[in-house]
């Protein structure tokens, strides 16, 4: 069963490793624990708070997001489901609908598509549908995008699928701060939250600033955050690219081009004044992701970018690091080539930047 | 400052000021009615005597049951007031459908609209049995239901015209109606049975002491959904109870060209399960009593109500070309809900022709007035479009249809359905 290779994979990837910020005086904390303590604190907090999902509870969860917490809260609080996706995400919302508020694991996203009717139909629309009578607070988690060596129905990335439908809300963390922060925002609001985690970074310790340690530390949802400022382009990005945008603008830094680095974290809604101020000061932008190219979030920011006066502000078109338009491979060598790699970010910033964007990539073909 | 501000307020009065009669006062629990029977006999009455005290009536149609020892009663209560407000019920129901055949033929209601007519004994029955505080969650064919929990004709006709006295501000239409303890309303064939033990699994958790009922059809009873759900509930010990309304057909798929085993009481492994006569009101509030109970000290179970609808799937549907005419009248002429009713009442109660006249006249007056509304009240003003997308605070702007230029809207809740 391919549930059990994931698995594997995961405990895989818990090797720590951290990205260019170094702060050697601050703390660290993987998103694992930063997941993990946020659950554990919206548990305590609210007694409406509930989990439920495959393997959450005894197993500890499937990528031990969800350790410790069933021998914490119990069989009320912290609940098993058989493998049934449509069932349980609909009776998660079912539930959120008469007032608790549930926290529906799908062990990846992948699974989601089972239950995409009730995230769709039953939680992003009735708000609306009742016009403002049975609001539906539910957090959907679970791991999303590629993780390795899984192939094509285990790597993909939702969160176009996702953001494309009004009513929802739509997060994708990135490190320990994004993960803890939003997790706990995304419980503590009264609507549906899709919340997009990455397995690949579970195990990763990011440094923390102390404040983040606070039990009502919270990151709103909606707001990009800034991770390393510059003036000559704008890296815009999401999850697991925002470490290739960051390793990208390190090396950048080297030939002398400052880029800026937006962490998207929200998807929907999607915080443009960051992106367009980023842009006033850089007048260049690229944007990278690990989810296919067609109708993505890179092609909604370029389009909310020629929809704004900022559009006049680009001295280059905008240009889309994505992932190839592809199915996942398996294979190690064609799978690391599915996906936007530093090099790829760096030699799209220098092509925009060189304004012949075009041609050289005729050229290179 | 909203412009339909002042709109919207008067919405509210007049949805609390429209009198329905599913705010009647609740029956008798039955519990209580077999101690009456254990312990009152009827006086024997004198001739010019009248006897206004419960009667006794043997049900006609036997349940069948599945991994049940024992059933329901067959020894129903009826008490006058209880005989008077189920039939005023059934009544309204039928010209509640009427309305809406009218409007929608007279192209004031859009799209969809599947009507209840025919099936009108299985809601006030079930109703009939329900405590206040338990929750419902239907399909499609929801405006009676609307209606038995407590949303006013008008509520119901307007929204079905679209207009902002409608119960969902005319953003809802034929499919999404809600009101207290009532969860609509899905237009997706089967959703409403994890929904609805979701409903259940919240009343468990919050020990609120309700039983929750999800409503679907023959046509719905093959999803695979509602098997992940039998499941969990029973795994679970959910306070629910599945009530599939078979009439028959499943649109133009008759039961037994959709299901390998159409006796639907029994498609739920080791869940229990009775069919009974949906047609029978008496029948089905004796089940759902019972059903109530097991699900509150031992766990979910299954209700097949056998019932009929005497349309088609839809206004769209003459309901004709997958069945025969026939069988349409024969149902109608020999097991209508309300006529069989009419003759129980009549006879248990001494009814005169004059009163069923009399009652007959006055859900006219009830249903006609929320018709003449809800061919007149105002459409939902613009900002309604974009309002209550979300409960909660949304950054930016919703798009319009060129550019990012609406301020999201919360106009609140209309009533609190957690209330």
């Amino acid at each position: 069963m391919l549930r059990s290779r994931l698995i594997q994979a995961a405990s895989s990837a818990q090797r720590a490793f951290s990205t260019s910020q170094k702060a050697l005086a601050a703390k660290q904390m993987t998103v694992r624990d930063a997941l993990n303590s946020a659950l554990d604190e919206e548990l305590a907090r609210d007694d409406r708070v509930f989990i439920l999902g495959e393997e959450v509870a005894q197993y500890d969860g499937a990528y031990k997001v969800s350790r410790g917490l069933w021998k914490k809260y119990g069989d009320k609080r912290v609940i098993d489901t058989p493998i049934t996706e449509m069932g349980f995400a609909g009776i998660a919302v079912g539930a959120a609908m008469a007032g608790l508020r549930p926290v529906c694991e799908f062990m990846t996203w992948n699974f989601s598509m089972q239950a995409i009717d009730h995230i769709i139909n039953s939680a992003a629309k009735t708000f609306y549908m009742s016009a403002g009578a049975v609001n539906v607070p539910i957090v959907f988690r679970g791991p999303n995008g590629a993780a390795s060596g899984v192939a094509a129905q285990h790597s993909q990335c939702f969160a176009a699928w996702y953001a494309h439908c009004p009513g929802l809300k739509v997060i994708s963390p990135y490190d320990s701060e994004d993960a803890r922060g939003l997790l706990k925002a995304a419980i503590r609001d009264p609507d549906p939250v899709v919340f997009l985690e990455n397995e690949l970074v579970y195990g990763t310790a990011f440094p923390v600033a102390d404040n983040v340690a606070d039990k009502d530390f919270v990151v709103p949802i909606g707001k990009a955050k800034i991770m390393r400022p510059g003036k000559d382009i704008t890296l815009v990005a999401h999850s697991k690219a925002v470490e290739t945008s960051l390793l990208a603008a390190a090396e950048l830094a080297k030939k002398g081009i400052e880029a800026e680095v937006i962490n998207l974290r929200s998807i929907r809604p999607l915080d443009t004044a960051t992106i367009f101020a980023s842009v006033r000061k850089t007048h260049h932008l690229v944007t990278v992701e690990n989810g296919w190219p067609q109708h993505g979030v890179g092609a909604e920011i370029c389009a909310r970018i020629m929809e704004d006066q900022t559009f006049f502000e680009l001295d280059a078109p905008v240009w889309r690091c994505a992932g190839v338009d592809v199915p996942m491979p398996y294979a190690k060598t064609l799978e690391l080539h599915a996906l936007p790699r530093v090099q790829d970010v760096v030699e799209a910033t220098l092509k925009v930047l060189g304004g012949k964007v075009g041609k050289a990539v005729a050229a290179a073909k | 400052m909203f412009p339909a501000g002042l709109a919207y307020s008067l919405r509210f009065l007049r949805c609390g000021a429209h009198f329905s009669s599913a705010d009647l006062p609740r029956p008798q629990p039955p519990k209580e009615c077999i101690e009456v029977l254990a312990h009152h006999k009827p006086k024997q009455q004198g001739k010019g005597e009248t006897y206004d005290g419960p009667r006794f009536i043997c049900l006609q149609k036997d349940f069948k049951l599945h991994r049940l020892t024992e059933g329901p009663s067959m020894m129903v209560s009826l008490n006058k007031l209880e005989a008077l407000r189920y039939y005023r019920q059934l009544l309204a129901l039928r010209h509640l459908e009427m309305a809406a055949s009218n409007l929608y033929k007279e192209r004031l209601i859009r799209g969809f609209c599947h009507l209840y007519t025919g099936q009108e004994a299985c809601a006030v029955g079930i109703r009939a049995a329900m405590g206040e505080q338990d929750k419902v969650i239907s399909g499609y064919r929801i405006h009676g239901w609307a209606y038995m929990m407590g949303v006013s004709a008008q509520g119901v006709l307007a929204e079905l015209t679209g207009r902002l006295t409608g119960c969902s501000g005319g953003k809802g239409g034929s499919m999404h109606m809600y009101g207290k303890n009532f969860y609509g309303g899905t237009g997706i064939v089967g959703d409403q049975v994890p929904l609805g033990a979701g409903l259940a699994f919240a009343g468990k958790y919050l020990k609120d002491e309700s039983v929750s009922l999800a409503i679907y059809g023959d046509g719905a009873a093959n999803q695979g959904q509602i098997f992940e759900t039998f499941n969990m509930a029973q795994l679970w010990k959910l306070p629910i109870i599945f009530i599939c309304e078979n009439n028959n057909y499943g649109m133009g798929t008759s039961s037994n060209r959709s299901s390998s085993n159409n006796e639907y009481y029994t498609r739920g492994d080791h869940l229990p399960g009775i069919q009974v006569d949906g047609q029978d009101v008496l029948a089905v509030r004796s089940a759902t009593t019972f059903a109530i109970q097991h699900a509150k000290e031992i766990g979910p179970l299954i209700l097949e109500l056998k019932t009929y609808r005497y349309g088609g799937h839809s206004m769209s549907d003459p309901g004709t070309s997958y069945r025969s005419r026939e069988e349409i009248q024969k149902v109608k002429m020999e097991q209508d809900p309300i006529k069989s009713f009419q003759q129980v009442i009549m006879k248990e109660f001494n009814i005169s022709q004059d009163e069923i006249k009399e009652l007959d006249k006055l859900v006219k007056i009830e249903i006609e007035e929320a018709t003449k509304a809800a061919r007149c009240d105002e459409e939902p003003s613009l900002p309604h479009l974009w309002s209550d997308v979300y409960s909660g605070y949304y950054e930016g702007y919703i798009r319009n249809i060129r550019e990012h230029s609406l301020k999201h809207i919360n106009l609140h809740r209309i009533y609190d359905v957690k209330a």
